[in-house]
């Protein structure tokens, strides 16, 4: 639904603000323009995304992302206390951080789905644990090694070089990932159980 | 130094793959083969969300609000110009790709504004997409700290991804 109400305030906003300024025939020609632009977006990504996602294949069938797990393992037993009690739990959180780092985000889903709802487990029903939110700051914290995406956007804009921002995307990330979780456990401690 | 990482791990991972008796290309056809498929089915929503994006961008809501935001966004030292991307960046993936694309190319892909919104694109989630579906999953209703601290997070990447683009290019 909220797709929905996006769309629906972008456009309505669009047409109230062309009405006000004036801008009635730039709002007409923007549509078929955007539309297009659209698909322009979407094949300039397919070749990227395409390598990428083969590349990514590869990675977990070599057992990469299994061997990165096993790096990271003590670092995730700090975050995630209730890992070593858990052997399940500790793979299930430590493929679904690795996975997500590699940019596998359809093998990264189902693995965090899991380690959440194991945790829910043990958790009081329907309320969320202090693990569980580190869990999910984590997560949208993005920790990516290779922005695909990204990278395809600059290259067909004409980018020379559309990888050199890498130093930039993985300082920022590091920071906003530690910083976010640092606050999920300065507000733990703060923060009631409703 | 940084322009052989991608080449190099393109090479390691697929001799990676023979060394361990896998077929290394079949791999990549098939993970392949799942990335188009990927990608096509987001195809409409591109388009849709590049349309409403360029409705915005032409009616001038855009400039406005990036001018109302101005004040706020330069006291964290985020370029003004981002404020849509930071605004819908946490809401909505495909609506970020459609605005972050956007801003690379009117301001060109090595613009001071253009690599911000790519290392904002790279580096943060659709934070209240990950939410709902890892709290849906586990039927969590009190989500308690975890959006504030979500959003910090992503408050956090925005200011680190305009302060280091500023510090590294």
């Amino acid at each position: 639904m909220i797709m929905s109400w996006i769309f629906c305030i972008f456009t309505g906003v669009s047409c109230i603000c062309a009405a006000v300024t004036g801008n009635g025939s730039a709002l007409a020609a923007a549509v078929p323009e955007g539309a297009q632009a659209g698909i322009t977006l979407a094949v300039s990504l397919a070749g990227s995304l395409c390598l990428w996602t083969g590349i990514g294949k590869l990675l977990e069938h070599t057992g990469v992302t299994a061997a990165l797990s096993r790096l990271t393992a003590p670092l995730l037993h700090r975050i995630f206390p209730g890992t070593g009690a858990d052997p399940v739990l500790a793979e299930k959180l430590s493929g679904n951080i690795c996975a997500n780092f590699l940019g596998l985000g359809n093998a990264a889903t189902p693995m965090g789905i899991q380690a959440v709802k194991r945790m829910a487990e043990k958790a009081a029903p329907g309320c969320a644990s202090d693990e569980m939110c580190r869990l999910i700051v984590l997560n949208t914290a993005s920790i990516q090694l290779i922005p695909v995406t990204v990278a395809a956007v600059r290259a067909s804009l004409g980018c020379a070089t559309p990888f050199d921002l890498l130093p930039a995307v993985w300082l920022t990330s590091l920071f906003s990932a530690g910083l976010g979780v640092a606050a999920a456990f300065f507000l733990g401690k703060v923060w009631g159980h409703d | 130094m940084t322009e052989y990482i991608v080449p190099l791990l393109i090479f390691f991972a697929a001799a990676l793959a023979l060394r361990k008796k896998e077929n290394a290309y079949d791999l990549l056809i098939a993970g392949g083969a799942e990335g188009l498929m990927l990608l096509f089915s987001i195809i409409p929503a591109l388009v849709l969300l590049m349309t409403a994006v360029q409705m915005l961008k032409a009616s001038g809501a855009v400039a406005l609000f990036s001018s109302a935001a101005a004040p706020l966004l330069s006291f964290l030292g985020i370029p003004p110009e981002t404020a849509m991307l930071v605004l819908i960046r946490p809401i909505s993936g495909s609506a970020a790709l459609a605005v972050g694309a956007d801003l690379m190319a009117e301001y060109g892909p090595d613009s001071l504004i253009g690599r911000t919104a790519a290392v904002m694109l790279g580096s943060t989630e659709t934070t209240f997409y990950t939410l709902s579906v890892y709290f849906g999953a586990a039927g969590v209703k009190k989500t308690r700290y975890a959006l504030p601290a979500a959003l910090f997070a992503d408050l956090v990447g925005f200011c680190m991804a305009s302060w280091s683009v500023r510090l590294l290019y």
